[in-house]
């Protein structure tokens, strides 16, 4: 496809271990600049396991082993590589978990963390890329009065906001989200997607979900995934009208999953 | 009809268990407060007549001769469960933090861990031995600084499993959000773990202290006593505990009165030092 937009990931010939479990096989995946890819497939088929490999989250836990490529563009780093710092990764990867888990801190305090590790410590530019983190993900008229207030103060769908505006803050060049709407309500979760959408323009989109029209609404490209392996990849629009794979087209219309 | 016949019968009983229930555990803490009170009534009926100014400003007068106070004891208890405090906390939570961050996957710390819970339940008098053998001894004379190494060993496994627990009631989730912004191990143990556990830490640190305030068989050995006040922490060290003992089983009238306003202070010092520290705990913020 020449019309395709530039690359920003590239996943190659890459498998995964916990332990001796084999959990991604040989996957090969394009992630394209500035659009929504998402991820589907039935439980346990290794969504998460592949989304927490593109920011070397698998790295935390001993007996996790890698095998193959995952290109970050445009410097073309091999995200696995040994040599590459995760350190280095996760400021340029952010990520959104499924359920909200912002800091024991203020509301001020969770968006600004992410700067203060970049070593960004002056005031005033803490407070403005604060509130623009607030306003990008679309909290900032329902929390300007209370930034000191604890985050826990918060309702499911704000928290889970909050913790958008703390992975956008540090301007990632990539956000993973993993089922970022499966614990919140149907308004929450619209607003949620209203803001991906959005966030698009800025930035590179991998998003996990179960949620079969959700992906249909939001997403520019589509992997369906089944026991481990890549089957299908494609533009949503094409996955979710004529798939070329029967299983592809079997899960999206619910025959099984 | 029957069906609610027997609906209503389960839950008369589930009444009547939950009416004896309750009444049990109030009569349990009735029982521990019984001899709460006992001791506080005790303490201050035996001790209240023998408070005076002299008692914390004076040191002893020789035996048989009236007046004197027990200033050194006083000063002597405060510096060395001071300085058992400063040992003690810094080590206590840096072995809990290691237990709980570090060795989440180590059995080597796991098996720490659990010779840790062990040394909780040493007899303090085998502490004390300990300390002797180690510090005393080949020093060649007693010290104050012996005996607040010794408290503090006793007050360190007590924090340690306490941080230890309290980091780990602190969801990993919170630990993972720090990760994926680019935080190294030891700023997600002390912007998050840390920040998230403090309260649950800063209770275990009252449970260490207050541990150590009534200790008396440890310090026989290390700091031991002296009839005289000294700020010297190596020089041997007067401390309320060992003079409520010595003080007690001694001959004179006099004595016995002193040892009993001492104990009613050191009481009702913990009483406080514990209301005071549930009051700081309570205000720190919980986010
Ligand atoms: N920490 C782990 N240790 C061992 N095996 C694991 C671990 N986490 C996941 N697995 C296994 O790896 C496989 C993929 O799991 P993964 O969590 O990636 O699935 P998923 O597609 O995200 O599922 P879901 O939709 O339920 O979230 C599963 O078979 C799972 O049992
Ligand atoms: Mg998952």
């Amino acid at each position: 496809m020449d019309n395709s937009p530039p690359l920003k990931v590239e996943v190659r010939n890459f498998n995964f271990y916990y332990g001796s479990n084999h959990a991604l096989k040989d996957i090969n995946l394009p992630i394209y600049e500035n659009r929504i890819t998402a991820i589907i497939g039935p439980s346990g088929c290794g969504k998460t396991t592949l989304l927490r490999s593109l920011n070397r989250m698998h790295d935390l836990y001993p007996g996790n082993r890698y095998e193959g490529e995952i290109i970050l563009y445009p410097d073309k780093v091999n995200i696995v590589s040994k040599e590459v710092d995760p350190i280095m990764i996760r400021m340029r990867i952010g990520m959104v978990f499924q359920k909200p888990n912002p800091f024991p801190k203020s509301i001020y305090e969770n968006v600004a963390y992410g700067l203060r590790l970049k070593g960004i410590k002056k005031r005033s530019l803490l407070d403005e890329k604060v509130e623009q983190a607030l306003k990008g993900a679309a909290l900032w008229e329902e929390v300007r009065d209370r930034l000191g207030e604890s985050a826990y103060s918060l309702s499911g769908g704000q928290q889970q906001r909050l913790c958008i505006a703390r992975a956008i803050a540090p301007e990632p060049e990539v956000l993973l989200f993993d089922e970022p709407t499966s614990a919140l309500d149907p308004i929450s979760t619209s607003k949620i997607e209203e803001l991906v959408v959005n966030l698009k323009e800025r930035l590179t989109i991998v998003i996990v979900t179960h949620n079969m029209q959700q992906a249909a609404r939001i997403s520019d490209y589509t992997a369906f995934m089944y026991m481990g392996k890549l089957v299908e990849f494609g533009a949503t629009e094409k996955i979710f009208t004529k798939p070329d794979n029967q299983l592809t087209e079997d899960y999206i219309t619910g025959r099984f999953g | 009809m029957g069906n609610e016949e027997r609906l209503k019968r389960v839950i008369l009983k589930r009444k009547v268990v939950n009416v004896i229930m309750l009444s049990l555990s109030f009569l349990t803490a009735l029982y521990g407060l019984i001899w709460l009170f006992w001791i506080l009534i005790d303490v201050v009926v035996n001790g209240i007549s023998f408070l005076s100014l002299d008692l914390f400003l004076k040191d002893p007068t020789p035996p048989g001769i009236e007046g004197g106070g027990l200033k050194h004891a006083f000063i002597g208890h405060f510096i060395i469960t001071g300085l058992a405090t400063l040992i003690g906390v810094p080590i206590g939570i840096g072995a809990g933090i290691f237990f709980a961050e570090y060795g989440r996957h180590s059995r080597i710390v796991k098996s720490f861990r659990n010779i840790t819970d062990v040394i909780v339940s040493f007899p303090s008098i085998v502490v004390g031995t300990l300390v002797y053998a180690l510090m005393v001894k080949p020093a060649g004379h007693f010290m104050g600084i012996s005996g607040s190494v010794a408290l503090a060993l006793l007050m360190i496994p007590v924090i340690a499993i306490t941080t230890d627990e309290i980091l780990k009631l602190v969801p990993n989730s919170l630990r993972e959000a720090g990760y994926a912004l680019g935080a190294q191990r030891w700023q997600v143990i002390k912007d998050i773990s840390l920040s998230a556990g403090k309260r649950g830490i800063l209770t275990g640190v009252i449970l260490g202290v207050a541990r150590i305030t009534g200790e008396t068989a440890p310090l026989l050995f290390t700091a031991f006593n002296n009839n005289f006040t000294t700020f010297n922490p190596t020089e041997p060290m007067a401390s309320l505990t060992v003079t409520i003992f010595q003080y007690a089983m001694g001959p004179y009238e006099e004595w016995h009165g002193q040892a009993w306003a001492s104990a009613m202070i050191l009481t009702f010092g913990t009483l406080l030092f514990f209301i005071l520290a549930k009051v700081v705990v309570h205000s720190t913020r919980k986010l």
